[in-house]
Order: C-alpha cells, then sequence, then structure tokens
C-alpha cells in the first residue's frame, strides 16, 4: 500500500493533531493546568482554522485509496465553514467548560467534539458508501455522549438517550437503502452507482432512495424524521445544542447533497426529486408552524431549525451549481445567525438559569446588548436586510429557481410564505424583549469573555458576511468550476 | 464612486446613524437630526438643479447621473443608481417630509434609539429611490419596512402589538411575492444568456415572454400594492397608521407608501409592459374599490388618525388607478398625487400628533372649539383639510385633476365608468374633512380641561409650516412639477411601454 497517499487527507490529519495535543494535553497535565483546557483548545482550533482557510495547498483536487476519498477546492471550503463554526462554540462554552460540575468532564466534550468532527470530514469527503457510514457513525454516536455531559440532569440523560435510539435507527434504515442499492447496481462507488442507475426505474429503486433520504433525514432533522430535535435540543447542554444544530445539520446537509448527485444524480427527476419537494414544504411548513407554540427558547430554535432545514435543501433540489454555492453560503450565514441567538441563550442561562421566553421579557432594559445580539440574531434568521440572512435566502432562492421548472417557482412562493410565519415567530422573541411593558426578569448581569468575543464574531459575521460580498462571490467561482458540475444534469 | 452625488443619499443617512450612535444626550441627537435632514434637503436640492440643468442642455437618456458599480460579480448583481424626474421628486418629497418629521419628534422619549430606527428607514426609502438595480431596490425597500415594526411596537399608542404585527406581516408578505416576481424577471431579462438586473437593461431587452409577463406582473403588482394600500390588502394601513408615533406616521403615510406606487410604476409596469396593458383591469377594479371604499370608511370613523389613515388608503388607491390608465397624463397625475398626498398626509398626521400630545385623546366626539383654544393649529388643520378635498390653489386639486382628464382619455366604457366612480371619491372627502373641521374645530368646548391647552411652540410651527409651503407651492406651480415628470415619460419610454 502506498502510504503517501494519506497525504491528501491534509485537513484531516491537522484535525487529528489538535485532537492528539487536546488529548494529551488533558491525560498528561496536572490537575491545576486543567482549568486552561478550554483556552488551549480554542487556540488550537483557532490556528488551524487559520491555517486551513489560507493555505494554499488546499486548492488542488485530490483522490486516494482508489477514489473512496476526494478533496477539491469545495469540499475544502465546506471543512473550512465548519471549522469557523466550530471555532465559535469553542469560544462560547469556556465558560460553561470551566465549571465546577464539569470538571471531572471537562477533557470528553474536546475529544467528543473533535472526534464527531472529524467523521464529519470524512462523510463530506467521501465517495464509496463504506467510508461515509465511518463517517456518519463516528459523527453519531459520540454526539450522544455529549448530550448526556450533564449527567446530573435528568432531561440532558433522557435526551441523549433519544438521541441513541433514534440516531442508530435511522442508521440502520440508511443501511437497508444502501443494501438496496448495491444489490441494483452491484458497487458502492458513487460513481460506478451513477453510471449503474443511469436509465433505471424501479419500484427497488425508489425503497432504495426512500430509505436512503429518511436516513439522512433524521441526522438532518427533516419532517417527518424531527420528532427527536426539540427534545434533545432542550435537553443537551446549550454548547452541545448550538454544535448540534449548525455544525451537525451543516455537515449533514452537504453531505446529502453529494450523495444525491454523485450518486444518485442520474435520477434526479425522475425519483429523488420529488421526494425531496414533499420533504421540503413539509420540513418548512411543520417546523414553522411548531415554532409558533414554543415558549421555551431551546425547543423554540429546535424548530425554527428544523424549519431552516428545508431551506437548505432548497440547495439540493436546485442540482446546479448555484444551488451548491448558495447553500454552502447559506450554511456558513447559519452557523453565524443561530450560534448568535445561541450565545445569548446561553449567556443568560449561565448566569441565570432562565430558558424560557418570558424570561426574556424588558430584557433591554436590564441587558441592552444581549438584546441587540439577539435581535440582530433573529432578524438574520427571518431574513430581514441588511444582514447576512438576507442575502443567503435569497441567493438560496435564486438557486432553485434557476433549475427553470414551473414546479420550483411554486416550491419557492411556499418557501416565500413560510418566511412570513418565520417572521412572526421571530418578532415574538423581539416583542418580548423590546416590547413587552411587565417588569423585566432577568437582572443585569456582565456576560463572561467568552461569551463575548463568540457574540461580537457572530454579529461582525451577521452584518458583515452579506454586505461584503467576496465570500458568495468566492463560493459561487469555486463551486462553478468544481468536478461536482459534471454530475449535475 | 463618490463623484456621483446620488450616492450621498445612501452615505449621508448612514453618517447620520455613526453620530447617533455616539450621541450623549438629546441637545446632540436633535443637532445630528436637523443637520442630516437638513443636509438631505439640500442635496436633492441641488440634484433637481442639476437635473434640469442636464435637461435643458439636451440630455435625454432615459434616466441621469447612472453609475454602477459590481457587487455580487457571477449573479451580475450591481450596486445601480440613477435617477429621473419621477425618483427626484420622490428624494425631495422624502427630505422635505424627513425634515418635518424630525420637528415633529422633538420630545420624544428614549430619542436616541428612536432617531437611529427613524433613519435606519430613511436609508432604506432613499436607497429604493436612486436605485435601479432589482436586487439593491428590493434590499433597500425591505430595510425600509422593518424599523417600523420596533418603532410602532415600542413608541405607539393604543393597540400597538397588534398593529405593529399585522403591519410589518403584511408588508413582509408582499415582499415574498415581491421576491418570486423579481427573481422571475432576472431569469427572463435577457435573450442572449447575459443575465441583469438592471431596470434600464432589461426595458431595453424587452425580453420576458408574454406568458412569463402575465404570471411575474401580478407577483410584482400586488408586491408593491401592499404597501400601497391595494384592496384588499389594506388592512394593516388604518391600523398601523393610527398606533404609530406622529413622525413615524408621517413617514409612514407620506414616504413609505409611495414605494409601493413608485414601484408598481418603475417595476411592474414599465418592465411588463404587455402584461399592463392585459391585465390593468384586474387591478383597476380593485384600486377602484380602494378610491371609494376608503373614503366611504372615513366617513364613519371618529378616531382622527383612522379618518386619515383610511383617506390615506382612498388617496394611495387613486395613485395606483392613475398608474393603470396607462397614459402619460394619468400618470403624471399619479407622481403628482404621491407628492400631493405625502405632503399633506404628513402635515395631517403632524397636527394629529400634535393635537392628541395636548388633549391625549384623538376621538372627534370628545373635542370641540379647538379654533379657540389653539388657532395656530387650526388654521393648519382647515388648509390641510382644504388641500385633502381639492382646493385649487393647493396641491390635491392639481394632482386629482391631472388625473381625471387622463383617466377619461381612455375612451371605451369600462375605463370611464370606472374614472365616474373615482370621481365621486372627492364628494365623499369633502364630507369627511368636513365633519371633522365642524367638529374639532367649530361648536362649543366639549372638556373644560382643554380651554388651558397652549398653542404651537416654535418646533411644531416649523414643522407645519416646512409642509404647508410645499403643499402650497405644487397648488401654486404646478407646471414646473409636471414638467419635472413629464420628461420621465419621454417618446423612447413609451416606444418601451408600446403603448400611446
Amino acid at each position: 500500500m502506498d502510504y503517501s497517499q494519506f497525504l491528501a487527507m491534509k485537513q484531516e490529519i491537522g484535525l487529528l493533531i489538535v485532537f492528539l495535543l487536546v488529548f494529551l494535553y488533558d491525560t498528561f497535565m496536572p490537575r491545576s493546568a486543567d482549568k486552561q483546557l478550554p483556552v488551549f483548545a480554542s487556540v488550537l482550533m483557532v490556528i488551524f482554522t487559520a491555517v486551513s482557510c489560507f493555505c494554499p495547498c488546499l486548492a488542488g483536487s485530490e483522490s486516494a485509496f482508489a477514489g473512496m476519498y476526494e478533496t477539491s477546492a469545495v469540499i475544502a471550503a465546506i471543512k473550512n465553514i465548519l471549522n469557523i463554526g466550530v471555532v465559535i462554540v469553542l469560544i462560547q462554552s469556556v465558560k460553561w467548560a470551566n465549571s465546577e460540575e464539569m470538571a471531572p468532564r471537562r477533557g470528553e466534550f474536546y475529544e467528543l467534539l473533535l472526534v464527531t468532527l472529524f467523521g464529519m470530514y470524512l462523510m463530506i469527503s467521501a465517495r464509496h458508501f463504506l467510508l461515509f457510514v465511518i463517517g456518519l457513525e463516528s459523527a453519531s454516536l459520540p454526539l450522544a455522549a455529549m448530550v448526556a455531559l450533564d449527567k446530573n440532569r435528568y432531561e440532558s440523560s433522557e435526551a441523549a438517550i433519544k438521541y441513541i435510539l433514534t440516531a442508530v435507527f435511522s442508521s440502520a434504515v440508511f443501511m437497508m437503502g444502501l443494501s438496496f442499492v448495491y444489490a441494483l447496481s452491484g458497487s458502492l462507488y458513487f460513481q460506478n452507482i451513477y453510471l449503474a442507475l443511469t436509465g433505471q426505474h424501479s419500484t427497488m429503486l425508489v425503497l432504495a432512495l426512500a430509505f436512503v433520504i429518511s436516513g439522512v433525514g433524521f441526522k438532518l432533522s427533516l419532517v417527518p424524521f424531527h420528532l427527536w430535535t426539540a427534545d434533545v435540543y432542550q435537553g443537551a447542554p446549550t454548547s452541545v445544542t448550538s454544535y448540534l444544530s449548525v455544525i451537525s445539520k451543516g455537515a449533514a446537509a452537504f453531505a446529502f447533497l453529494v450523495i444525491l448527485c454523485q450518486a444518485f444524480g442520474a435520477v434526479y427527476a425522475n425519483i429523488w426529486e420529488w421526494m425531496l419537494y414533499a420533504l421540503i414544504i413539509l420540513t418548512i411548513t411543520v417546523g414553522n408552524l411548531f415554532a409558533i407554540r414554543q415558549r421555551n427558547m431551546k425547543r423554540f430554535l429546535a424548530f425554527s431549525s428544523v424549519s431552516q432545514a428545508g431551506y437548505i435543501m432548497l440547495g439540493v433540489i436546485a442540482f446546479n451549481a448555484m444551488g451548491l454555492a448558495a447553500l454552502m453560503y447559506y450554511i456558513l450565514v447559519y452557523i453565524f445567525s443561530n450560534l448568535a441567538a445561541f450565545g445569548v441563550i446561553g449567556a443568560i442561562e449561565n448566569a441565570t438559569g432562565k430558558v424560557s421566553m418570558d424570561d426574556y421579557r424588558g430584557l433591554s432594559k436590564t441587558n441592552p446588548r444581549l438584546s441587540l445580539c439577539m435581535m440582530l440574531a433573529m432578524f438574520s434568521l427571518a431574513g430581514i436586510p441588511p444582514f447576512a440572512g438576507f442575502f443567503s435566502k435569497f441567493f438560496i432562492f435564486t438557486g432553485a429557481i434557476n433549475q427553470g421548472s414551473v414546479t420550483i417557482y411554486v416550491l419557492v412562493l411556499i418557501a416565500l410564505i413560510n418566511t412570513i410565519i418565520s417572521l412572526y415567530y421571530y418578532l415574538l422573541v423581539v416583542k418580548a424583549m423590546y416590547i413587552a411593558e411587565e417588569a423585566p426578569v432577568v437582572e443585569t448581569f456582565k456576560s463572561s469573555c467568552g461569551e463575548r468575543i463568540g457574540l461580537w464574531i457572530t454579529i461582525a459575521g451577521i452584518i458583515g458576511l452579506g454586505i461584503v460580498s467576496c465570500i458568495y462571490n468566492f463560493l459561487l467561482d469555486t463551486t462553478a468550476t468544481s468536478a461536482i458540475n459534471a454530475y449535475f444534469l | 464612486m463618490f463623484s456621483n452625488p446620488l450616492i450621498y443619499f445612501v452615505v449621508i443617512p448612514l453618517l447620520m446613524l455613526g453620530a447617533l450612535a455616539i450621541c450623549a444626550n438629546i441637545k446632540q441627537i436633535r443637532a445630528v437630526a436637523v443637520v442630516g435632514s437638513v443636509a438631505l434637503m439640500a442635496l436633492s436640492t441641488y440634484v433637481l438643479l442639476q437635473y434640469l440643468d442636464m435637461r435643458a442642455a439636451g440630455d435625454n437618456a432615459p434616466m441621469l447621473f447612472v453609475d454602477s458599480w459590481q457587487w455580487f460579480t457571477p449573479l451580475n448583481i450591481h450596486l445601480a443608481v440613477g435617477v429621473d424626474g419621477i425618483s427626484i421628486a420622490m428624494l425631495i418629497l422624502s427630505s422635505v417630509i424627513i425634515f418635518a418629521g424630525s420637528f415633529a419628534s422633538w420630545q420624544i422619549p428614549q430619542p436616541k434609539a428612536f432617531f437611529l430606527w427613524l433613519i435606519l428607514l430613511s436609508t432604506g426609502v432613499f436607497g429604493f429611490f436612486i436605485s435601479i438595480d432589482l436586487f439593491t431596490m428590493f434590499m433597500f425597500y425591505e430595510v425600509a419596512l422593518i424599523p417600523m415594526y420596533l418603532l410602532i411596537g415600542v413608541w405607539g399608542s393604543g393597540n400597538k402589538n397588534y398593529s405593529a404585527m399585522k403591519l410589518t406581516l403584511m408588508l413582509m408578505g408582499g415582499s415574498a411575492f415581491l421576491m418570486l416576481g423579481l427573481i422571475g424577471i432576472y431569469y427572463h431579462s435577457s435573450a442572449d444568456g447575459h443575465l441583469t438586473w438592471n431596470i434600464l437593461e432589461i426595458a431595453r431587452n424587452n425580453s420576458i415572454s408574454t406568458g412569463w409577463q402575465h404570471f411575474l406582473f401580478p407577483m410584482t403588482f400586488v408586491g408593491f400594492g401592499v404597501l400601497g394600500a391595494m384592496f384588499p390588502f389594506h388592512t394593516w394601513s388604518p391600523d398601523g397608521h393610527a398606533s404609530a408615533p406622529t413622525a413615524v406616521s408621517m413617514l409612514h403615510a407620506g414616504v413609505l407608501m409611495k414605494l409601493g406606487g413608485y414601484g408598481c410604476f418603475r417595476v411592474a409596469i414599465y418592465l411588463m409592459p404587455q402584461a399592463a396593458n392585459d391585465l390593468a383591469w384586474i387591478f383597476l377594479v380593485l384600486t377602484g374599490i380602494s378610491v371609494v371604499y376608503g373614503a366611504f370608511s372615513a366617513c364613519v370613523q371618529t378616531d382622527l388618525k383612522y379618518i386619515n389613515a383610511y383617506s390615506s388608503v382612498s388617496h394611495c388607491g387613486l395613485v395606483l388607478f392613475a398608474i393603470l390608465m396607462l397614459n402619460t397624463t394619468a400618470m403624471t397625475g399619479a407622481i403628482m398625487q404621491m407628492l400631493s398626498h405625502g405632503l399633506m398626509t404628513a402635515l395631517f398626521f403632524a397636527l394629529i400628533g400634535m393635537i392628541y400630545g395636548r388633549t391625549h385623546t384623538r376621538d372627534i366626539r370628545q373635542m370641540g372649539g379647538l379654533m379657540k383654544i389653539m388657532p395656530y393649529l387650526a388654521v393648519c388643520y382647515v388648509i390641510a383639510g382644504m388641500a385633502s378635498l381639492g382646493l385649487p390653489g393647493l396641491s390635491g386639486f392639481v394632482a386629482e385633476m391631472t388625473i381625471f382628464v387622463g383617466s377619461f382619455q381612455n375612451s371605451d366604457m369600462f375605463h370611464r365608468v370606472f374614472t365616474i366612480v373615482a370621481c365621486c371619491s372627492i364628494v365623499i372627502t369633502a364630507v369627511y374633512i368636513l365633519r371633522v373641521v365642524g367638529k374639532l374645530l367649530f361648536g362649543p368646548v366639549q372638556d373644560k380641561h382643554h380651554e388651558e391647552l397652549t398653542d404651537a411652540t416654535w418646533w411644531e410651527r416649523l414643522s407645519t409650516v416646512t409642509l404647508i409651503v410645499s403643499v402650497a407651492a405644487i397648488g401654486c406651480f404646478p407646471n414646473f412639477f409636471s414638467n419635472l415628470i413629464k420628461t420621465t415619460f419621454s417618446p423612447e419610454i413609451f416606444t418601451v411601454l408600446g403603448l400611446n
């Protein structure tokens, strides 16, 4: 075996080094230095992200292990987007990780997090279903342990059980689908599947795709596979929830696009276009309608993220380079907007333990800056200009309509009408903070340094990512010249 | 980039936002608001004079001061600016109302946040009027909408939670249709694959097929029509105006509702003339209903702001009605009506705010004899009323006269009948205006406490005088304004429209 092939996996190797350093630090440093672990891990991750964003050696396409693994500029870009999200999550969680009850499990949080990130890298880069499943599993199972990190809280353990059961179940369904695919095509290489399936249409193929899509749908919490989302988001520690809602979802969305286009692209118009079409309508609508009724902020954001996943899927159904660029851009913007919201929720939860929307009443009087952050996050999630969310929504709709058929216009119109529903519940939070006249519930408090840095970064992103056009231009230019375009019909 | 004067319509409000953010006390905030709005007025006058000079020198391009800077290059999105007579008229209107509005909110609580949102709103308004790129135009359009939620929710009165939410959701609902319409226009903007968002280029290419026009025209027209208070999408307007604080009502009825009419003309009709010709009848019926129904509704209201809000529905309905007549005279009238309605309704809302600030009621049954108590405000109210019901010498007469003359030029039965129906609204307007003037200003004083109230302060006088002078200026020199507007409907644009 030619071991130099491993050198194609530059980002994976970088991440592995970060993981090993964190692991060694956690294992061998004296107890007294333990408090510095969160800062140490964050700094390492910042360095790794900076290097991987600006290193010119990542621009080229490479493949390894007989084509099981592939990397290119687009793939490096999506991994960098995930890295940026992880950096923000790590910075925001410093205070929580340094709290007393986390002391015995501090290292685990970082190690598990990095392992799941490694799994997501593999999911994104896999061009063979075997590697994909390895990635999927190592991205899912450690997350259950992370959800259970608050082990003294009843909800946390309950959420972990729910998460692991659904994760395992969805993997089983996914692999059932894979076995059908293997039976039909005789291979697990994406490329071979693509060739074997060209022109095919059978009940078994429909079933295979239904299983595959529902398997990944669990991970993305598309309706009707979303039932775990709210309970897990509510039960998990806030830092884990934010990681789960943006990074895990973003990686799964991109991987979903890759397998649908590269493995099943040949049967787009016949089979999975209408499946995804129905799923998108259901996801956006149900997510929005359920979000209206939520009073707990974490459950509220859970349903909001369900509907956001529906919008992200518009980039997949677009089935063209513009859709791919818009999907990546949407994930990036969504990371910043959602992490800003979770940053505020986490800060308030750490300081006062309150997570209900009713507790946010009059927050603008006691904590004007936190309320401002929250408001900008809500506006960005709702797609209000000049904040980044507006641009990402606009571009994902533009990308979807580029597909050209009248049915897509109808789908986009449904999605657009749904943005009005979503605006309603996002404004409910703004209303509670700024307009409600009841006496404030949360006292004035000073948020920790890490939380503030995290919020500054996210707010800068919310304001800057849209107006500074070079990011989207870069993504669209990269995807337009990418090899993945060959798979779009 | 900064050699083009138009860009300063966005730069000045942004500078004002920056200055407001570091203001420490109310005096500084007032200073920023006044200096900024004076600068904007000066800028719009400068652009007007330059524009007239260039036109006099024989420059007959469809738009002047045209410039374009790349933004999202792969999608061909530019920050493109340019103005013609209509945009300049709107820019002047907006700057005058923002000036008057700053003085009308002289003593607002939490002034810093209030002015921040108000200036953000005006950034959107100015950006919208100078943009000729559909994407930037739409972006500014939405920037102008969202501050309304907080302005009404925080500083409003009455049933403000409900009104603010209703207004925001309905307007954003309109913009959902609009967004789909605009993206659709983009994908059909060129026959040779060089897709563009630029309005002038799309109009020149004229490549949207009739079938797509029939789909996209209603999308954009309804999208903008919601903001133009078109029946049956007008219900946000009375509630919203009634709950909003004074300056916000002024700006919203005066300027923001004009975004609707302007957009209907600039995007829906200008880019899709064929569909406009085919489908105008549907929207003529709807706007005709707005005109008459709004006027009738105003007759039975007892809250001053509701009366004026329904009156706005009626008058703004007339704007869309005239645009849909698709001829030069009626369209000129429509733009004149936008100016006229903007100024006079701002004057109305300013006066109502001042009266409410003193009497703490807006119910006309609980007030009376204000002419004796606050003669200055009462006289202003009469002037505003006269402008509204179309007294010659004031702006309303000029605008409505032009509209009805233009509308009657369409010689078929359908247009004539609707013109006559819409004409009836003038009579109904007289009914509700005179009813309010009679009850509110004359007659016995209803509440003894009212007798101790004071008349207008200097800042209130300044605010109202500015608006009255503008209303009278349009009324006395209509030719100046109609020539300014008419140059826009130059022959080459009507060949694009494909109409006479």
